[in-house]
């Protein structure tokens, strides 16, 4: 299973017959485990990596970094939750250090991002502070580079 | 003008495909016998770091001290043999100098070397330049391309000084177990000679491990064991090779090595202290990745009627073209200028490579899969 995740991890349109004669592990046992990590929410999604800075779509993304009260019994989890609900905020993670939970925003522009966290997000209670960092440019996201791809500069024959 | 044993050496058949790919677009390769990984980051990192710190000198002759000692250190944890970092082991620029140093520094003139093919093809040339004479070894895929004692026992003369294996195998992906290997040693001790062991694929074995031929009983001293850091960590430009064998070989190895090449240089010698201190993991996933390219080729080509055992180790597959009726030479050039497959024919690496070709899977899965689909197309029937 683990191997099989692995190869799925960095592309996940291999299919299940090349997935087979790379494991050695038959087909239809691919396909059972396959199912089983999507059923247990192992595998959680198929997504695709897009540099929508490349389509010319102007998209705003900023790091949210929250201050946040806990509640007796819920700790984080509670108001953790509810801010995940927004269909704006792409990510939620619980971070060590001077803040506690940190997002990841997407909006239009600026403005949109900046009056989501106005008015959506700093006016929830237990939320303490909120500090806005927008991204200016995105160098490598999900393990892949985004500026220009390294190649191996060989020679089309050796020894 | 030209020395006659230089004369006597046909240009590398290699030369010529080479020249015919160079202009032409869209080529998918198979014919590259290096990684297409980049080196790892982590060791480009370690040599621009000692750049900064003016590492800009030579080393001694026997290449730097903690690089020596960090490969004494790897060969004693990967076959559990011990050698001296002070006089049993000597950096070289890439096992190329290793084995053109390794020929002279044990051949006298009139001597015989015993070459097993198909092979890489420095090995017979070395042997020349240093006024031996090879004899070729012809193997092939009835015994899944490893060399068995009788072979070689055929061959021995009065004159034969030594061996030369090279498992895992560069072309045929052949790679020969430890009771393989033992007995050859046992013709290697009655007969005295001395093998000279290009392990460079070493880590590249995909089917239990690697044996190397110095650990085996009593064959220390005898063998010359050559290894490199080129394949098995992405760092073919570097030119890091290093032998290891018995402190008279060594010493002679290194007096042809002081007056011609001094040293290795010295940027590569400290990133490649960095690959062995710390590089191991990215090396293992880069094998665990050229064994699932193994996998996709070698099925590849037996669905298109090409036979090809499963190479064990390296990253070369070896199918035979025999059923197309072609000879390698022909198949390989129809195959480019056809389809802009570019791959190797299996004669340049010996007499017994005729019929074969060579296609190096050390290439990304989509340019496997595009070549597999233009030799689909190449083989067709036509008409």
């Amino acid at each position: 299973m683990k191997e099989i995740l692995e190869i799925m991890e960095n592309d996940a349109r291999v299919s299940v017959d090349e997935i087979a004669t790379m494991t050695g592990i038959p087909e239809s046992q691919v396909k059972k485990s396959i199912k089983e990590a999507e059923e247990k929410g192992i595998i959680r999604k198929y997504k695709t990596v897009i540099d929508w800075d490349k389509v010319g779509e102007e998209y705003v993304y900023a790091i949210v970094e929250l201050k946040v009260l806990p509640e007796r019994g819920a700790g984080y989890d509670a108001i953790a939750e509810r801010v995940a609900k927004f269909p704006e905020v792409i990510s939620v993670r619980l971070v060590s250090g001077d803040h506690d939970l940190s997002l990841l925003v997407k909006g239009r522009t600026m403005k949109d991002v900046a009056f989501f966290v106005a008015e959506k997000i700093a006016p929830l209670e237990r939320i303490q502070g909120t500090i806005t960092h927008f991204i200016l440019k995105t160098y490598k996201q999900d393990g892949d580079i985004f500026y220009e791809k390294e190649e191996s500069k060989r020679l089309a024959i050796t020894p | 003008m030209i020395a006659k044993r230089v004369q006597r050496i046909p240009s590398s058949g290699i030369r010529k495909f080479f020249e015919m790919v160079i202009g032409m677009e869209d080529v998918v390769s198979l014919g590259v016998g290096e990684p297409d990984f980049v080196t790892p980051w982590p060791i480009r990192e370690a040599c621009i770091y000692s750049l900064e710190k003016g590492y800009t000198s030579y080393t001694s002759n026997w290449g730097l001290q903690e690089l020596r000692d960090e490969i004494s250190r790897c060969i004693a944890s990967d076959y559990g043999i011990t050698y001296s970092p002070e006089d049993q082991i000597l950096v070289t620029t890439g096992v190329s100098e290793a084995i053109d140093l390794a020929m002279r520094a044990i051949i006298n003139p009139g001597d015989d070397v015993i070459v097993v093919e198909p092979c890489y093809v420095s090995y017979s040339p070395c042997v020349i330049f240093a006024g031996g004479k090879p004899v070729p070894v012809a193997t092939d895929p009835s015994t899944h391309f490893k060399v068995t004692p009788e072979q070689i026992e055929d061959k021995i003369t009065g004159k034969t000084k030594a061996v030369v294996l090279n498992y895992p195998n560069n072309p045929t992906g052949a790679i020969m177990k430890k009771k393989d290997l033992e007995a050859v040693a046992d013709v290697v001790v009655e007969r005295d000679l001395i093998v000279i062991s290009d392990d460079v694929y070493d880590k590249l074995t995909y089917d239990g491990e690697h044996t190397c031929f110095a650990s085996l009983n009593g064959m220390q001293d005898r063998t010359i064991l050559l290894n490199g850091l080129s394949k098995s960590y992405a760092m073919t430009g570097w030119r890091i090779g290093y032998a290891a064998s018995a402190p008279e070989i060594i010493d002679a190895m290194l007096k042809i090595h002081q007056y011609t090449m001094l040293c290795a240089p010295i940027t590569a010698q400290m990133a490649a202290i960095e690959a062995l201190r710390n590089g191991r993991e990215e090396m293992l996933a880069m094998v665990k990745e050229y064994d699932r390219r193994r996998k996709l080729i070698v099925k590849g080509f037996n669905a298109l009627g090409l036979d090809c055992l499963e190479p064990k180790g390296a990253f070369y597959a070896f199918p035979s073209i025999k059923g197309t009726g072609m000879s390698s030479d022909e198949f390989a050039e129809k195959l480019l200028k056809e389809q802009k497959v570019a791959v190797v024919p299996g004669n340049v690496f010996g007499a017994c490579g005729e019929g074969f070709i060579r296609c190096s899977y050390a290439t990304s899965r989509d340019a496997i899969k595009e070549a597999l689909e233009r030799m689909e197309v190449f083989l067709a029937p036509k008409g």
